[in-house]
């Protein structure tokens, strides 16, 4: 038996985030919590587990595989699973397996293995919520996003149809061919995620730590090579570098940063330091400032 | 050694991050007033903004900036494409910052009185509002407007940013009387506290350090009072939990879920579960990792009691000593935000805390002038406009006046048309009428009298376009069903509009309350046991559905008198269609107003594809079959 006193920003952020999992599923016919195995969704899960302590969270979780994840994501993420018991969905676009070429034609990549095969999952498996771990803080297009977002028909969202949440009344009524996505870690920020982590002790994957791995560079980014389907061009060469990453996504397209944060204080103050914000790490990013909401619009988060 | 002197000063930077608390405050000005502006200088002046960002702003500036190529702050804030290019703030924005002190958590909140109902979200959780007053202007409508709504939402704290104290040359005097404006402001609408501050966003005075310019100012700089003003929490008030789920993993266990609405609870407790009254002691506080010797307002907890009790989605646990009060009826304030109009008497559905019920508004006291305060009458409330109103539920429900708790007496409206969030209300008080009309207990009951009639009383609706047939048909099903025996009645909408309704006209509105009253006529005449039937265009869906809902799916049955609009135009046996044409009757079905067809009728009668007497006789056959 303990006693807990609330009075805390990250109580009270988690109290919160805990009230959105619970409303989600007593709302909601058919929930499922999108993971993407990097640190937001470490967060989710672990916040999940607790909103419906003692009993197992009633809601599967589903991980959109592009095929191009770090290799250390894909364990870490069955051994999560296995760990919690927690139903683990992969999906994969079938379409666009054989084609998708994250080297060269990246934003069709994003599209077609994650946007679209998002849409394919939620589609198939007749989910008509889904939670995830986008925080409104990531980027301006995502600051006026509500915590229950409306999308209509393709799983579009649309800005000027967003219905107001006062008092955290999330209306969640939906038409046919419509579905929500659910975000928990709205009001949260990178700094509230990482120091979370810590003081909960949540397991993350060890790309997040520096670690000498093999480096090299292409188009100004730092990238680390995973395996052997993206051969070195000429020029370029394997390099072991002292590195870590801030965010995870498709190898090819996460860029790492030379680092020797080691542990999780090492990585804040590193954080508190560094005047990068966490997705200039995204290549997918380096479009025009405001792809971000295009992308939204279409169904990327 | 020297590694942990390395370390050290981190380590305690984490503890004090870690510690800190949060104020969530929201941010209310116009573009005008130089909010964004002040807001991205404050993050960029604290160090809270990356250089990439900074540098993308810079770049912007040159695009989209308002301040001829310089460095542009409010392109910090403003995220949406379309915003960006009328260059105003749409939507209630969210933004994040923080020092070692304190978490900040702001709702950034468009200024211009279109959108006034996009304050809403951003101000029902404030703790503080920040109420940007132009130096060059003072008191402006505006700043009343929203000073006024921060007060119904009951934020208790304001501070006044006088802004642009560059362009009134840092006039001590001139800021004196502003000051002194907002303070009398603030005292008139009801807030606690008020608080000015003179700063200028472009010169970053008194934004994060005191500035030459005010020498004759001696308070907090706005950082400095942002983390350390004092809010209340809600630990000291009575316990209540609105349970948001009851978790049943198996037969073994019974947990109810939810997050404390105010005070403490400790197993042992004796509680009381509202509305039903039922009382039992409480076995097991559960945190998310284990048991809790207590918790208090604010946790999200799952609580078990020593007795078995029906306990469900929207009831409130509660400390006996204390409940929240139960009531079917209210007054209340209502913030209208959707584009179509409030209509009293049109069902909408309503959440409050985790309770979903019925509602309509029946009654529009008055509606009140943001800017002014003033009392003006009113049939309907529009987008962005405030009223005092009565509303009525399905049911009672546990509640507490907003004053007294927000998440217990702060609703929001849904459309069952369109699933909109078309409105979000304060609970006042309850109102006790329904405690007082007691239902008179009848001795002799509609079963009873249908029976000596030997027939189900029944209700045929008949929706259709003017000139579609809906009368004609509906009389030949009645001189049918006559003469197999049956008792009936007939409403007929020109007919009613002659007696019981001659004091209604056309307008949405009118039109509503029009069909309420039938929907009720029609139900009596049930109770009497007959077989109703009701011909009237009754264009919305949603008061079809409320006539649905008052009369009871037992024995409605929807017949829809389908033919296209030029059909019925054609035929224009009154010549009603010829006049609406003309432009000599306004609001006219199918030509000034709008024809929602059933989705699914019982019956579906195409009268233009087939003979009155044929569709009669398939009504008939369908209902005494």
């Amino acid at each position: 038996m303990s006693v807990t006193r609330l009075h805390t920003h990250l109580d009270r952020l988690e109290a919160e985030s805990i009230r959105i999992l619970r409303e989600t599923v007593a709302e909601c016919r058919n929930p499922v919590l999108l993971y993407s195995i990097g640190k937001d969704s470490s967060v989710l899960l672990h916040l999940l587990l607790k909103a419906f302590h003692p009993a197992k969270p009633p809601l599967p979780m589903l991980h959109v595989n592009t095929t191009w994840k770090f290799r250390e994501m894909i364990e870490f993420r069955d051994r999560i699973a296995r760990e919690t018991g927690v139903q683990l969905i992969e999906h994969i676009n079938q379409d666009g397996v054989d084609t998708a070429d994250p080297v060269h034609a990246a934003s069709r990549h994003t599209h077609v293995m994650k946007t679209l095969a998002l849409r394919q999952a939620l589609a198939e498996l007749k989910f008509d919520a889904a939670i995830g771990g986008a925080r409104r803080d990531e980027d301006p297009a995502r600051a006026k996003e509500r915590v229950f977002s409306l999308r209509g028909a393709g799983q579009r969202w649309e800005p000027r149809k967003q219905r107001p949440e006062p008092w955290g009344l999330f209306n969640t009524q939906l038409a046919a061919d419509e579905s929500m996505r659910v975000f928990p870690l709205s009001d949260w920020t990178e700094l509230d995620v990482w120091l979370y982590i810590r003081r909960e002790g949540i397991e993350v994957v060890p790309l997040y730590f520096a670690s000498v791995r093999p480096t090299f560079v292409r188009n100004g980014a730092l990238l680390v090579r995973d395996d052997e389907r993206v051969p070195l061009e000429p020029g370029e060469k394997l390099i072991p570098k002292k590195v870590r990453f801030r965010t995870l996504g498709c190898w090819p397209l996460t860029a790492a940063v030379e680092s020797t944060a080691t542990n999780l204080d090492e990585i804040i103050g590193e954080m508190l330091d560094t005047r990068q914000s966490e997705r200039a790490g995204r290549i997918i990013d380096l479009d025009p400032s405001d792809s971000m909401e295009r992308k939204k619009r279409e169904g990327y988060f | 050694m020297a590694m942990a002197n390395d370390t050290q000063p981190l380590i305690d930077r984490l503890a004090a991050l870690e510690s800190r608390d949060t104020l969530r405050f929201a941010m209310c000005g116009s573009v005008d007033d130089g909010k964004s502006t002040l807001l991205g200088r404050l993050l960029a002046e604290a160090g809270m903004v990356p250089d990439d960002r900074l540098a993308q702003m810079i770049r912007d500036s040159k695009i989209h900036g308002t301040q001829g190529g310089k460095p542009d702050y409010s392109l910090l804030l403003d995220g949406l494409e379309a915003e960006r290019e009328q260059g105003i703030t749409i939507d209630v924005a969210w933004r994040y910052f923080g020092t070692d002190k304190r978490a900040f958590i702001v709702a950034d909140c468009p200024g211009h009185a279109q959108y006034t109902r996009n304050m809403a979200s951003g101000t029902s959780s404030a703790e503080l509002g920040v109420v940007l007053v132009d130096a060059q202007a003072g008191v402006m409508t505006q700043t009343r407007r929203h000073t006024a709504i921060l007060a119904m939402f009951g934020v208790q704290h304001v501070l006044f940013a006088v802004n642009k104290l560059d362009l009134i040359d840092y006039d001590h005097a001139r800021y004196s009387a502003i000051e002194h404006e907002c303070s009398k402001l603030a005292h008139d609408l009801g807030i606690a506290s008020a608080d000015a501050i003179p700063v200028s966003a472009i010169n970053a005075d008194n934004l994060v350090a005191h500035s030459p310019n005010t020498p004759w100012y001696t308070g907090k700089c706005l950082l400095e009072f942002l983390e350390t003003v004092q809010v209340e929490r809600k630990v000291d008030a009575a316990f209540a939990l609105p349970v948001q789920w009851v978790n049943r993993p198996d037969h073994g266990f019974r947990g109810y879920v939810g997050t404390i609405a105010g005070g403490r609870v400790a197993p042992g407790n004796e509680i009381v579960v509202m509305p039903g009254g039922q009382r039992s002691r409480v076995a097991r506080v559960i945190g998310g990792s284990g048991d809790l010797a207590v918790a208090e307002a604010g946790q999200a907890v799952t609580l078990t009691f020593a007795d078995q009790l029906d306990v469900a989605r929207g009831d409130v646990i509660a400390d006996p000593a204390n409940p929240p009060e139960v009531a079917a009826q209210f007054a209340c304030h209502l913030l209208w935000l959707d584009d179509a109009p409030l209509l009293p008497g049109r069902r909408y559905q309503m959440k409050l805390a985790t309770h979903t019920a019925g509602a309509q508004v029946t009654e529009i006291k008055h509606r009140i002038d943001a800017d002014t305060q003033a009392r003006l009458a009113a049939t309907r409330l529009s987008a962005n406009e405030i009223g005092y109103c009565n509303l009525s539920l399905d049911t009672d429900i546990a509640y507490r006046p907003y004053r007294q708790d927000r998440r217990l007496g702060g609703f929001i409206l849904v459309d069952r048309e369109s699933n909109a969030t078309v409105a979000c209300g304060t609970l006042e008080f309850g109102l006790r009428r329904d405690r007082n009309v007691h239902w008179q207990q009848l001795d002799v009951d509609r079963a009873a009298r249908a029976k000596i009639k030997g027939q189900t009383p029944r209700c045929l609706w008949f929706t259709g376009l003017s000139g579609a047939g809906k009368s004609t048909i509906a009389n030949l099903v009645e001189r049918r069903l006559l003469s197999e025996g049956f008792h009936t009645i007939l409403l007929d909408g020109d007919n009613v509009r002659h007696g019981l309704n001659r004091d209604l006209g056309f307008t949405d509105a009118d039109r509503v309350e029009n069909i309420r009253r039938v929907a009720e006529v029609a139900k009596l005449m049930m109770d009497a046991g007959l077989v109703v039937l009701v011909s009237f265009i009754s264009p919305f869906r949603a008061e079809r559905r409320m006539a649905r809902d008052l009369i009871g799916e037992n024995g409605f049955m929807e017949v829809f008198v389908d033919a296209p609009l030029s059909v019925c135009e054609d035929r224009d046996v009154k010549g009603l269609y010829a006049q609406a044409r003309s432009g000599k009757i306004a609001n006219f079905t199918g030509i000034g107003s709008p024809y929602e067809p059933p989705e699914m009728p019982e019956i579906h009668v195409h009268s233009d594809q087939e003979a009155a007497a044929e569709s009669a006789a398939r009504i008939v056959n369908q209902i005494t079959a």
